[in-house]
């Protein structure tokens, strides 16, 4: 669209706006003033929208923050006869369009009359500077909070003169510091006197963060007594974030050591406990993370509000499928390889191949999509350390699987049965233990667990017939580094690997911390040749 | 003896299974054309190379309906080499070799390239190479139908620089030799534009890496020097999903610092959530979201032919679709399928690309695309932000490597060098 | 020694031998002096198809030389097999010479364009054939003499040691992967040009490697049967059996576990060495675990313990895998994972066993019990 064509088009929309104005309320003059800026949006090149963003956060026009977040949102449209900026919202029968401006209805019609304004990364970030500007004097502090922050991050000195009048305003003190610190940032990026500038830096040194951090990092490169101060802050921050760093890593660790522990739980029962080397366990876990993706696809076309709650469905019915799976897995093949271990490799490793390629025929070879619900979603502070919500559910959910199958195995009849079926079969069988039943309830057992793991694991990696792949050789060095046949190994063999491995990521980086990491478990078998926590006693001798 | 002569029997039995293959199958009355197809259909890379076979069945399909090649119908010869490249060159000489295959259209990485090119130079026949790579090879019987670095990498960096205000980049890429060289001709060109070695940071991690957290981490913490930070992502396949999860849940909006990704096409955002990396970049040659009637049409075309009205479209695709129609015009200019004739006849072709130009094939092997920059949207498609006005021409060996500033390749005769020496005037490296 | 050698050739190893020669003498011959249209003319295809079969027979045999005689079950042997493999591939790199697109004299194309400025210390030598011979079998030999030395030492056994020869190979297939060692990462060493001056697209190089093949694969057997019928090999089969038992005998276990190991560890070596010139490519994906898993597949289909089983096992899930990857290209994963698990159920033997079963049936019934003694390898079984 051309500024000519705006030009034309103006007269009208003006008419428009001016009929719907007469028709509702006569309300203050300045709303007529919004209408041409957003008619702006439907220009095609980005630089005259974001001039026109500029323009309504100086307007100082409340209704400017929905049209904006309308437009961040991308709920914006320009209708493909006129011109015209609408706002649409989807409904059954086609897009329902209103005004922007004055939220005036303007019926519906099909998806085809619209087109998406355009947005781009420097659209965004003026959307979000321009909303900061625009809600510094919102009743709610929370927002006011935000507003700050967003004035803190894009420190535009347009802004001076609005945050200074609600600095004055202010009476929430946290908020106040944080526009206090939002007004040293403009003062330290658009240059005072030094006196000025060094008070600056005492304000944005007192947020002791990586933001501070990068308005401060480039006054720190000059002479004089600002970029000393500047220095001087720079090294205070630094000093304080490599220790929030040093705990931020023991998380990363852990994290890494949950994923580690989740994959490997259902190993350390059908290889740990049943001598079985499963090389089909990773399948399992693919089998866990397909289930969730089921379910999630089924909730998205019949139950969408049920969204947050899919991973909870697909638990148990990971856990059941798998189970089940293992289960048929176990009577059809491996309760005739019982006391020839290295043979279940063989039969497992072409278990496995069948079922990667079965997965691959029915969902096809490509990633799927499995969403995160919005619990799971984003991060949140404690103190410096960044905590991904992910990560942090994952990292109590292994501990509690963990937990749970350590319950089950010391304090149920099954876990008692299948103890005593491990240790000495012959015995148990003649005790009356059903040991065939056992045997294929604790493979069931091990590989539902493999499945829960796939729905979590699911959340973090790619949903495709590879998956299984990527976790089976981590999962037996864990149950080997820990010991075979002990949880507690398992646990502590995860953990360690997983810590490990990231303290000597930032130094080494990724392949060869990973490296390194292998070669100590090489040098730790030969010192403690069973593991971690190793069994003793005769039945080691197999 | 008749010991001996039933130990014999039995040991033969099992030799002769190896032996048996040996002689071979007899070449069948040639008339189709058989049209070689070469990509993985297990194994790790399936992920994206099984959707470029089910491109060129469609195309051929196409080519049949509307009257085959040379008044020949073709047939498609599909194998699968596994992932495992070794395999590749022996499918490779076993579509040439055996199934008598007038052309083979495949492969997807460098090195399944590297295993094959061998091959396809000693028994003379043509591949068909649909992915952007790090060029620094031209080959006689190698069409590169993808991106070469500075139809893909330098475009992007640009655009970065000067639309973004881009000062400091973080080189981020799997470890091998596509994202190594890419880096190599990167670091080389910002350096020549002014940026200080400080204000890079190069980091690569190995295949399929799903633990992002501590790099994620320090590319924020890269970011927070005050000056305008991007990535520039040469991620391959598989670790993306991981990568842009944790970005995801980090909280790195790409208002505050962008990815521009050279691997991350429709197909591998189809298996994510798009809504938290809007606005992240991708450049490539192609989009789903181009507009123009011939991807209108190729677009509803594939989505009828996988019967499936969400399948995603994307740039290897289109550069098989591109050579495609090249090898079908190349075959009847020459009027032959005979090797030599269609190579020599491919040079200087022009077809209609999807995005509403041409692609012509050019004397290196290589063809003129457009460059576009995507940004992601949240519905799993890109929003071109940025184009360049016309198309550019693929350079085999990078003006940016001090290895390879000096070579140029032109496969027309009477030069037909794949590697001549600008300043020694010699074919073949640095001469000597 | 020329008993134990008699011992050795009884008349199945004979008539492996025979087979062998015969293979090794009329493919080759077929495939250089029969005309193209000839109906026993063998492709070029077959020749290269065949002989990196010999290739992986070799390889199969120095897993079953310690997994089926020893009971060490080696998940990384593909580690030893790819060392040997670079080995080889560095030489024929070096050999390219000048004849590499950028025409450096000394440095292979990939450190060109990485602006590598000189050859790594460990490059040099390699143009010599002579010294990547000795590296062939040295450097993997030497690697399980480390590894094995210390493994037994510590009596790592069973599972324990299977994992950790997998974190090996892993290690391994890692660190060759980083581009920075120095080995051309995910591509590897490629585009070869002449072998001793021979060009390797030559039908008669090819020709002459298949045959190169069928010798180290007919050597590889002799040793190792000769190995077996020894007393050492009788030593061998008791620690299998039980070893604390033998070592309480008095036998020193770890020195012939390390002895058979390192022997195992250079056989794979050259079987990579022969590998590389024919496939034309060595990469670090050879050091995956899967391969290795793969190869005691091999071995298990075949018959573990046997020594021909490894051989037919080798021949015939490769054969098996090249027929279905260009017949049923979307599902021949089912079919091969079919195989392994028919072959576990109903041939826990692996095939050299059913048959021997099956034959042994029948020649009792012929010969109504009168038999002689088993061969010591039956009777390990």
């Amino acid at each position: 669209m051309t500024s000519t064509g705006i030009s034309r088009l103006f007269p009208a929309v003006l008419a428009v706006i001016i009929l719907a104005l007469a028709s509702v309320a006569p309300v203050a003059a300045a709303e007529a003033d919004l209408a041409p800026l957003v008619q702006e949006f439907s220009n095609r090149k980005y630089d005259p929208k974001v001039e026109a963003i500029e323009k309504l956060g100086a307007s100082g026009d409340m209704r400017a923050v929905a049209i904006l977040k309308a437009l961040g949102n991308r709920d914006l449209y320009t209708m493909k006869s006129g011109d015209r900026v609408v706002l649409a919202r989807e409904t059954a029968d086609g897009m329902a369009i209103s005004d922007p401006v004055t939220g005036e209805d303007l019926g519906t019609v099909p998806e085809k009359a619209l087109q998406k304004i355009r947005l781009n990364n420097r659209m965004r970030r003026t959307i979000s500077a321009a909303i900061g500007t625009l809600t510094l004097m919102s009743p709610d502090a929370a927002i006011r909070g935000d507003a700050a922050e967003s004035i803190f991050l894009s420190r535009d000195d347009d802004d001076l003169e609005v945050l200074d009048a609600a600095l004055a305003k202010e009476t929430d003190p946290d908020v106040k510091l944080l526009m206090e610190q939002a007004r040293a940032a403009i003062v330290l990026e658009n240059g005072s006197p030094d006196e000025d500038l060094i008070a600056a830096i005492a304000v944005v040194k007192s947020r002791g963060d990586r933001d501070a951090l990068s308005v401060l990092t480039g006054l720190a490169n000059g002479e004089g007594p600002v970029a000393e101060a500047a220095k001087e802050a720079v090294t205070g921050i630094e000093n304080r974030l490599e220790l929030w760093g040093a705990a931020q890593n023991v998380f990363y660790g852990l994290s890494l050591g949950s994923v580690l522990l989740l994959a490997a739980i259902g190993l350390a029962i059908t290889f740990g406990v049943m001598g079985v080397i499963n090389m089909a366990h990773g399948e399992m876990i693919m089998i866990g993370a397909y289930v969730t993706f089921m379910v999630q696809e089924l909730i998205r076309t019949s139950a969408p509000w049920l969204f947050d709650y899919s991973l909870f469905i697909a638990l148990p019915l990971a856990f059941l499928i798998a189970g089940l799976i293992g289960m048929a897995i176990e009577h059809g093949v491996i309760r005739f390889l019982y006391g020839r271990p290295l043979e279940t490799l063989l039969a497992t490793w072409g278990i496995s191949l069948i079922l990667q390629q079965a997965v691959r025929t029915i969902f096809g070879p490509t990633n799927r999509e499995v969403g995160t619900p919005d619990w799971m979603s984003g991060f949140f502070k404690l103190g410096e350390l960044t905590l991904t919500y992910n990560r942090v559910y994952i990292l109590f959910f292994s501990f509690a699987v963990l937990a749970l199958l350590m319950l089950v195995m010391r304090y149920t009849a099954f876990g008692l049965q299948m103890r005593a079926v491990t240790q000495n079969r012959p015995m148990a069988g003649s005790m009356g233990i059903r040991t065939g039943w056992v045997d294929k309830l604790t493979f069931g057992l091990g590989s539902g667990i493999a499945g829960i793991a796939g729905v979590a694991l699911s959340q973090i990696d790619n949903v495709s017939p590879n998956l299984g792949q990527s976790y089976i050789i981590d999962s037996f060095m864990v149950v080997v580094f820990g010991g075979v046949g002990n949880l507690w190994g398992t646990l502590v063999g995860a953990m360690t690997l997983g810590v490990a491995n990231k303290f000597l990521e930032p130094y080494a980086g990724a392949v060869l911390a990973k490296i390194f990491v292998l070669v100590f478990i090489i040098l730790f078998i030969q010192k403690r040749p069973r593991g971690l926590f190793a069994l003793k006693g005769r039945a080691v001798e197999q | 003896m008749s010991h001996f002569s039933s130990a014999l029997t039995r040991t033969a039995a099992a030799l002769a299974v190896g032996a048996g293959l040996a002689w071979g199958t007899a070449a069948h009355a040639a008339d189709t054309i058989k049209v070689g197809i070469l990509h993985s259909l297990s194994g790790t890379m399936a992920i994206s190379e099984t959707t470029l076979k089910d491109v060129m069945l469609m195309l051929i399909e196409q080519q049949n309906e509307a009257g085959g090649v040379l008044g020949k119908q073709l047939e498609a010869v599909v194998v699968d080499p596994a992932s495992d490249w070794p395999l590749f060159a022996e499918k490779a000489r076993e579509l040439i070799s055996n199934d008598k295959v007038a052309v083979v259209f495949g492969c997807w990485t460098s090195v399944s390239r590297k295993s094959v090119l061998p091959v396809f130079e000693e028994l003379n026949s043509l591949l068909f190479y649909p992915v952007q790579y790090e060029g620094e090879e031209s080959s006689k019987n190698v069409f590169y139908t993808g991106a070469a670095p500075n139809q893909q990498a330098v475009p992007a960096v640009d655009y970065l620089m000067k639309e973004a205000e881009v000062e400091r980049w973080v080189l981020a890429g799997t470890d091998y030799v596509y994202p190594r060289t890419t880096n190599k001709i990167l670091e080389a060109y910002l350096k020549a534009k002014g940026v200080a070695e400080e204000d890079i940071m190069i980091n690569y991690t190995p295949f399929g890496h799903s633990d992002w957290q501590t790099i994620v981490a320090s590319i924020k913490e890269f970011a927070s020097a005050g000056k305008k930070t991007a990535v520039v992502s040469t991620i391959n396949g598989d670790a993306n999903v991981p990568f842009y999860k944790e970005l995801a849940n980090q909280g790195i909006k790409a208002e505050d610092i962008p990815v521009v990704a050279f691997s991350v096409g429709e197909e591998e955002l189809a298996g994510l959530d798009t809504a938290p990396l809007v606005g992240h970049l991708a450049a490539w040659n192609y989009f789903q979201s181009v507009e123009s009637d011939e991807n209108d049409a190729f677009v509803e075309a594939w989505k009828a032919y996988t019967k499936n009205p969400d399948r995603v479209s994307n740039d290897p695709m289109e550069a098989h679709v591109i050579g495609f129609k090249m090898w079908v015009q190349a075959v009847e200019k020459a009027g032959t399928t005979d090797t030599d004739a269609v190579a020599d006849a491919m040079i200087g072709i022009s077809v209609p690309n999807l995005s509403g130009g041409t692609a012509t094939m050019m004397p290196n092997h290589h063809l003129t695309k457009p460059v576009l920059i995507g940004e992601v949207q949240d519905d799993g498609q890109f929003e071109i932000v940025w184009e360049t006005p016309g198309t550019v021409v693929g350079d085999a060996w990078s003006d940016y490597l001090p290895g390879s500033k000096d070579l140029i390749s032109d496969w027309r005769k009477p030069m037909s060098c794949g590697n001549f020496n600008v300043a020694t005037g010699k074919c073949g490296g640095q001469g000597e | 020694m020329s008993g134990l050698l008699m011992r050795s050739l009884d008349r199945y190893a004979v008539a492996f031998f025979v087979l062998l020669a015969a293979v090794a003498i009329l493919v080759p011959l077929a495939n250089l002096t029969l005309p193209a249209g000839h109906p026993l003319h063998v492709s070029t295809y077959a020749v290269a198809l065949v002989g990196k079969y010999l290739c992986y027979a070799l390889l199969a045999l120095s897993v079953d030389l310690i997994w089926g005689y020893v009971g060490i079950l080696s998940l990384g042997h593909g580690a030893f097999f790819a060392l040997g493999g670079y080995a080889m591939g560095m030489y024929l790199m070096r050999q390219i010479g000048t004849r590499g697109v950028y025409g450096h004299p000394e440095l292979p194309d990939f450190m060109v364009f990485l602006d590598w400025k000189e050859l790594p210390w460990f490059w040099h030598g390699f143009d010599q054939f002579w010294f990547a011979m000795i590296m062939v079998v040295v450097v993997p030999g030497l690697l399980a003499f480390v590894f094995g030395w210390f493994a037994f030492r510590s009596r790592v056994t069973g599972v324990y040691l299977s994992i950790i020869t997998q974190a090996l190979t892993f290690a391994l297939m890692l660190a060759f992967f980083r581009n920075n060692m120095g080995f051309g990462g995910n591509n590897g060493l490629t585009d070869f040009k002449d072998i001793l001056g021979f060009n390797l697209q030559a039908g008669t190089t090819r020709a002459g490697l298949f045959i190169a093949s069928a010798i180290a694969l007919g050597l590889g057997f002799l040793i190792c049967r000769m190995l077996v019928r020894s007393r050492i090999g009788q030593v061998l089969i008791a620690i299998r059996d039980a070893e604390s038992r033998t070592r309480f005998l008095g036998y020193r276990v770890e020195a012939y576990k390390v002895f058979v190991f390192t022997l195992s560890a250079a056989m794979a070596g050259v079987a990579g060495a022969l590998y590389v010139p024919q496939v034309g490519i060595i990469n670090p994906s050879e050091f995956a675990p899967a391969n290795s898993i793969e190869v005691v597949i091999w071995v298990a289909v075949g018959g573990r313990g046997t020594l021909f089983g490894p051989v037919i096992g080798a021949v015939l899930v490769n054969y098996a895998k090249t027929y279905f990857t260009g017949a049923l290209p979307d599902a021949w994963l089912f079919a091969l994972g079919g195989l392994f698990v028919f072959v576990t159920l109903f041939l826990p033997q692996g095939i050299v066993g059913a048959v021997r079963q099956g034959w042994g049936k029948v020649s009792r019934r012929k010969r109504s019990g009168d038999e002689p003694a088993k061969p010591a390898s039956q009777a390990a079984e």
